[in-house]
């Protein structure tokens, strides 16, 4: 079955203010699928979002929406979700606002199991002050402020989300919306518990520039030619999964979300 | 809940006066860190808030614990947090957030000494010009200050009402002694109470704007979950909730946000006099060193000064009004504080010329009657 998601684009904003060829329009679009797909009503939805690129997807929306500080998304999502849990929450987050500055909310988030959905649009570098370099971007990689290459390593941040505690983790890229809808549609299914899907995407404007990877169309492919299955990574040696992208569930599980927990000690 | 929704007499602490009277006002959401000397508030509300159906959340920091409050505000929820100076500096982004996306809700300050970690366990007066000036741009803000634990009760209502009222965050602004005092207070039947709930948005249609304010310049409240679909936002907005960056409207976003409560200054504005009638010493005060000024000016006037004392019960916006008011007579001002001027700079802008001498302690020991005294001897010989 088709979906559009239609009826959760606030159309009389588009076009979207994003770059030519930044991924988070498709990101957006298997969002707004998803939620289509499960039914959900727009009074039902919450979509808070904090500052960068993607923290401007609440802009294109008409469900209800908070907008708010940067890196704290989570937290004001956890506040929403604790005195109304019968609303779907999501925090829509990019990696700098959702696992650098906002990175201790993100684990305790995650080890609470709050039973929120975390969509976090990782480009690899803070996109909307000019291409800095943010806790994902890759050892040695050239941004506006790692001209030299880049010091540090890169978070992991699915392994992180999972250790940390999380019912559900998944990973997809841009490369593939069809998996970004899945995941999205599956968490919303779950309904209890910290729900993360960590989407990989692209920034021609900034790092594709810097590190000379070509247009957008180039780095797609880029990404594809990277991508493998968390299914396979067992055939491979840990050199060999060096600098690739792996997708799919990094956990699944049905642990009792936090609503349901503290409703039953308490009472 | 110690009292219940009987009235009656009880032997409590300032803190735990404060979570009794949240309670009481119907906040049913907590989200805060632990820090002395205000943790008796978070304990008091973990243990009594699941009771009355609410949640208590011990957050990662201070940061989220006030991000949180903010998101369960704007459920509908009356929702507060409690912590000390340290505290209040690190919830700073997120008071300029409340303000900004007209949370209500009440943020406890027991005030301890700083900078820093300063001293954990002492009190002191030195938050009084973060509350107006913590966090960055234009804004106001409404702070009460109790100096007794029957006043912690008291104001902690009012102060959910304020916020409740104005929709906007209030600092209720304790100390190390005030919180930890024990005292015996008379709390009222419940039906002798008034509470005041943030006005609800009516008649509402298809084209309704989250921030489009009454006469009164406040905007009435849509709870999310509400059919009509309601935005908040920590950005420049327009009235439909929606970013803008217009200079017209965004000067005209942080007029409102100011004068919302400007406005009300009057009805905002709790004091209490005591002999000012034929004054000639002023003595200003709030907090715990209202207790010794009480106790100098009636020293002095055995002594054959005309002293009396205002309590400031309202700290911001500033009675500038009610003080000047007060000067006719007056020919000297002393102002105690358990720092090193923080409230006597603010009153010299009222003063008009009279002298304005400060009492002011700031290593955590608390002020004494004959401290005030000696001061007010000192300037009357030179």
């Amino acid at each position: 079955m088709k979906f559009t998601g239609k009826k959760y684009i606030k159309s009389e904003s588009l076009p979207f203010f994003w770059c030519s060829g930044c991924g988070n329009g498709i990101i957006f679009a298997a969002m707004v699928r998803a939620m289509e797909e499960n039914n959900l009503a727009n009074k039902d939805i919450v979509a808070v979002t904090g500052i960068g690129c993607w923290g401007k997807a609440d802009d294109y929306l008409t469900t209800h929406a908070f907008h708010g500080t940067h890196g704290r998304a989570i937290a004001v999502a956890t506040g929403i979700k604790l005195a109304n849990p019968l609303l779907n929450v999501f925090a829509l987050v990019g990696d700098g606002d959702g696992v650098t500055i906002g990175g201790n909310h993100l684990i305790h988030a995650a080890r609470r199991n709050i039973d929120i959905i975390v969509i976090m649009a990782n480009n690899l570098n803070y996109g909307m002050t000019g291409g800095q370099y943010s806790g994902t971007t890759p050892f040695n990689a050239i941004t506006s402020t790692s001209k030299h290459g880049h010091v540090e390593d890169a978070f992991d941040v699915s392994s992180l989300v999972k250790s940390a505690g999380a019912g559900y983790v998944a990973r997809s890229t841009i490369a593939n919306p069809r998996m970004i809808q899945k995941f999205i549609s599956k968490a919303i299914k779950k309904k209890y518990g910290f729900r993360f899907i960590e989407i990989i995407t692209i920034c021609p404007t900034h790092y594709g520039k810097y590190n000379q990877i070509g247009d957008p169309v180039e780095m797609l492919k880029d990404i594809k030619k990277r991508t493998i299955n968390i299914k396979k990574t067992e055939q491979f040696s840990t050199k060999e999964l060096e600098n690739t992208i792996t997708v799919g569930e990094f956990t699944d599980q049905n642990i009792e979300g936090y609503v349901e927990r503290y409703r039953k000690i308490n009472n | 809940m110690i009292c219940g929704n009987q009235g009656g007499r009880f032997f409590l602490q300032g803190n735990i006066a404060v979570g009794e009277a949240a309670i009481k006002a119907g906040a049913r959401f907590f989200a805060g860190y632990p820090i002395t000397p205000s943790s008796e508030i978070a304990e008091h509300a973990s243990l009594n808030l699941p009771r009355a159906g609410g949640t208590y959340i011990q957050m990662e920091d201070e940061i989220s614990s006030l991000a949180a409050v903010i998101g369960a505000s704007l459920t509908g929820m009356k929702a507060y947090t409690a912590t000390s100076g340290p505290g209040i500096s690190l919830m700073s982004e997120h008071i300029g957030l409340a303000c900004m996306v007209e949370a209500p809700c009440v943020i406890v300050d027991v005030q301890r000494a700083g900078p820093s970690t300063g001293l954990a366990t002492k009190p002191a007066q030195g938050d009084f010009l973060q509350f107006r000036h913590g966090t960055h741009g234009d804004h106001m803000i409404i702070a009460l200050s109790p100096a007794s634990v029957q006043e912690c009760f008291d104001l902690t209502i009012q102060a959910f009402n304020f916020s409740e009222r104005f929709r906007c965050p209030v600092f209720l602004a304790l100390d190390g002694i005030i919180g930890k005092m024990y005292e015996t207070i008379e709390i009222p039947e419940i039906s002798e109470f008034k509470f005041c709930n943030r006005k609800q948005a009516t008649g509402l249609s298809e084209d309704f704007q989250p921030y489009k304010p009454d006469t009164d310049l406040i905007p009435p409240f849509v709870p999310f979950g509400s059919p009509f679909i309601t935005r908040a936002n920590g950005s420049g907005h327009g009235i439909d909730g929606y970013p803008s960056a217009d200079a017209h409207n965004h000067e005209q976003l942080v007029s409102r946000l100011i004068n919302k409560i400007d406005n009300y200054k009057e009805e905002i504005t709790l004091f209490k006099k005591y002999y000012t009638d034929d004054m000639e010493v002023l003595i200003i005060s709030y907090g715990c060193s209202t207790r010794p000024a009480i106790a100098a000016m009636k020293k002095a006037r055995k002594k054959g000064v005309k002293a009396g004392v205002l309590q400031l019960q309202t700290l911001w916006p500033f009675p500038g009004n009610i003080i000047k008011a007060l000067l006719p007579q007056v020919n000297l001002i002393v102002v105690p504080e358990l720092s090193a001027g923080q409230l006597k700079s603010e009153i010299i802008k009222y003063s008009q010329g009279i002298p304005v001498i400060g009492v002011n302690k700031y290593g955590g020991k608390s002020i004494l009657p004959d401290d005030i005294v000696a001061a007010i001897d000192k300037e009357n010989q030179e």
